[in-house]
């Protein structure tokens, strides 16, 4: 134990004052838009079938979010959130790890759990809040969640994911495990208390998790700049001595690097690592929102330049992993599937009234029993008022 | 058996749950090395390492995000919320993530490993802000259990089932009793029932029902009632929430009258919720109105502590009243 505060810089004899940018903060990129490397970048560890894997996610993750928020205005769903333009942060940090390490997500990650293999009907049960979704139909559409894949469900509280991952991750660390937590947030979630607490918490109890911050330039409304000042959320890493890298976002190779390095230093030195990956939300924050009340059309089309998924083909169209055909064929799959899905998930049944009062508890109590007791003998009386359980029990 | 206080009750209840699992992890704002700030956990640090007894940073909100997610990746989570006064940085990790992670996820996760243990209550001098007894803001939220023990015996068989059960627990601790209450505690493993209220002493004329700190208030005041000629059932509830119904009720109709005393303040506190549900259940045996002796409705006080508690005096006015009503 020491009392010593910390100081390696020199010793000055006039006031010297250092400002957020005297951290220069190097960005990784080693895609360009049309497909090649940039000279001497240091590609990730990806071959054919990899590179397949990812662009399959990327282009499902594209043809989803387009039909959902189609299905959204044609009111057949409630709600729904992209992640249109940022896909390559989510599925090409979930690429570089293993499938033993947990994701927890924010709510814009759909990407990770699709490149798990969430399946399109999971997606489907849980947007429509049927009663196969995995969660009981109890969570507004996009709070995903799977045991089975180790991707912690989403909730919308913002950013008590954080300090739930570093704990999460320290559990690992005690079993000896060979598994690290991912924890996804955007930089305005960065702004939350629980952020410096589980970044804080993390590098001092040295818990095995990466921290992945997709800085999409936007919370809902409010753009970077009315969020933080410094040089971004890297900054706060580094301040938190926490190793710390910037990455392009929409570079998937970019993405793919980063992660990978992270994951093997994570494991050997059980230490977090945090990842700023700069992107930008093209979409709407939700399907609730208009960004054209809040932004230019020449920024978004200067984002729309910057597409990650068209990189990424470019990309494998130089590798000849990819052709034209194929892309076409691809994405008119999709498209028929999501559809089809669609069809068969708004059909199935509300959950069952009896899941009312399950999981409150690990058993429920004899006040929520009596509590149930009530709402069942009131809706006999009058079962025209509630057609979704009426007649069900 | 050993006569032991009930800090001793608590370290010997952390002893055996660190013991009986290796997964079990202590943690808080200096439980680590210095045993806490009360000494709750001495000895631990040395005795189970530094990886699962230690010091946290200062951030409650942090301590509780952590707990949430280590009890969710399975590991057994002991988190000590230095003084209860202090527990509300982190009220969003506990109201909106531990107590509604099973629910939430439909059962594909939980925190049901997770313990929150935590000092309450006043009578140690300690002004508004190392004194309050924040129970019913827990209580109001579904899928916490909330915890009081009244003495070392209790302390410690509560505490070991609180750990164990597959729920998340806040566990109250009386800080005026850590030293002050000493009885005798099997050295061995235990546990108490949660859920279940205990009837303390047998009586015909009044139920008296508080919890914590608060029994020994409401034992001394039977002790004054019955000089009176006055039998009272004295009970304590133990376990917050969920809550004992029936053993209230039972004890209720038996005597007609219930007295609910509680430390915190008056409007919105868990007394309340019991009167209701008490005269919901039991209208027809009441002979009298439900008397709540407690706190005033003010932060608490410092100087001025001795006139605002609800004192054995003030809950054997109201016995007196509630009788002779």
């Amino acid at each position: 134990m020491s009392t010593e505060i910390y100081n390696d810089g020199p010793v000055v004899h006039q006031p010297t004052f250092i400002d957020g940018h005297s951290v220069e903060i190097p960005e990784l990129r080693i895609l360009h838009q049309d497909g090649t490397t940039y000279p001497g970048a240091d590609l990730p560890d990806i071959d054919q079938t990899l590179a397949t894997k990812i662009y399959h996610t990327l282009a499902f993750h594209r043809v989803l979010d387009e039909r959902m928020v189609a299905s959204q205005r044609q009111g057949r769903l409630s709600f729904y959130m992209t992640a249109l333009g940022e896909e390559a942060a989510s599925v090409g940090g979930a690429a570089g790890l293993e499938p033993q390490d947990m994701i927890m997500m924010q709510y814009r990650e759909q990407g990770a759990l699709m490149y798990r293999g969430f399946s399109l009907e999971n997606f489907m049960n849980q947007l429509f809040s049927n009663a196969e979704d995995l969660g009981k139909g109890r969570q507004m559409p996009i709070h995903y969640g799977s045991k089975a894949l180790n991707c912690m469900t989403v909730s919308s509280t913002l950013a008590t994911q954080i300090p739930q991952a570093t704990g999460y991750a320290y559990g690992q660390k005690l079993q000896g495990l060979d598994a690290v937590t991912i924890c996804y947030f955007g930089e305005g979630a960065a702004s939350e208390g629980d952020f410096h607490a589980g970044l804080n918490m993390a590098a001092v109890q040295e818990a095995p998790v990466i921290f992945f911050c997709r800085n999409n330039g936007y919370a809902i409304s409010t753009p970077a700049e009315e969020q933080f000042r410094g040089n971004g959320i890297a900054s706060r890493g580094v301040g938190y001595g926490i190793k710390t890298i910037r990455i392009d976002g929409n570079d998937i190779l970019a993405v793919l690097k980063a992660t990978q390095i992270a994951r093997a230093y994570v494991v050997k030195e059980s230490k977090p690592v945090l990842i700023e990956a700069m992107s930008y939300r093209l979409g709407a924050h939700s399907t609730s929102d208009d960004p054209s009340g809040y932004r230019t059309k020449e920024e978004e089309a200067k984002w729309q330049s910057n597409d990650p998924i068209l990189r990424m083909k470019n990309w494998m169209l130089k590798q000849n992993w990819w052709d034209e055909a194929q892309e076409t064929a691809l994405f008119e799959q999709y498209r028929e599937q999501v559809l089809a899905a669609v069809k068969v998930a708004e059909k199935i049944d509300k959950p069952n009234i009896d899941t009312m009062i399950t999981d409150v508890y690990d058993m429920p109590s004899a006040q929520l029993q009596a509590q149930l007791d009530d709402v069942k003998a009131h809706i006999k009386k009058y079962p025209e008022a509630y057609p979704f359980t009426a007649g069900k029990f | 058996m050993a006569q032991i206080n009930l800090l001793h009750a608590i370290n010997s209840a952390l002893d055996i749950a660190m013991e009986d699992n290796d997964r079990t992890v202590c943690f808080g704002e200096d439980v680590g090395h210095f045993g806490g700030v009360f000494r709750a956990t001495s000895g631990l640090q040395e005795k189970y390492g530094k990886a699962r007894c230690f010091n946290t940073p200062l951030v409650e909100q942090g301590i509780i995000g952590f707990a949430n997610g280590l009890a969710a990746q399975g590991s057994v989570a002991i988190a000590e919320i230095q003084f209860a006064d202090y527990i509300f940085p982190a009220f969003d990790q506990i109201v909106n993530e531990a107590a509604k992670f099973r629910y939430r996820t439909g059962n594909e996760f939980n925190v049901g490993k997770l313990t929150i243990r935590t000092p309450y209550g006043g009578g140690i001098a300690g002004g508004l802000y190392h004194s309050q007894s924040p129970e019913a803001y827990f209580a109001h939220t579904p899928g916490l259990k909330v915890v009081i023990p009244r003495n070392p015996y209790q302390a410690k068989g509560l505490l070991l089932a609180s750990i164990r059960d597959d729920n998340p627990v806040i566990f109250f601790e009386p800080k005026r009793l850590y030293r002050a209450s000493v009885g005798e505690v099997p050295e061995e493993d235990y546990q108490l029932p949660l859920g279940k209220a205990e009837v303390v002493q047998t009586g015909t004329d009044i139920t008296l029902l508080a919890w914590g700190a608060q029994m020994e208030i409401i034992e001394k005041a039977a002790q004054l009632a019955s000089n009176d000629g006055i039998s009272c059932e004295v009970v304590d509830l133990r376990t917050i929430l969920p809550w004992d119904i029936e053993t209230i009720s039972n004890s209720v109709m038996k005597t007609g009258r219930l007295l609910v005393s509680q430390e915190a303040p008056l409007t919105a506190g868990f007394a309340s919720e019991i009167a209701a549900t008490i005269q919901s259940e039991c209208f027809l045996h009441l002979e009298s109105p439900i008397a709540r002796v407690c706190g005033l409705d003010t932060p608490y006080p410092l100087a001025l502590e001795k006139e605002y508690v609800s004192d054995h005096l003030k809950v054997y006015e109201a016995i007196k009243k509630s009788v002779n009503f």
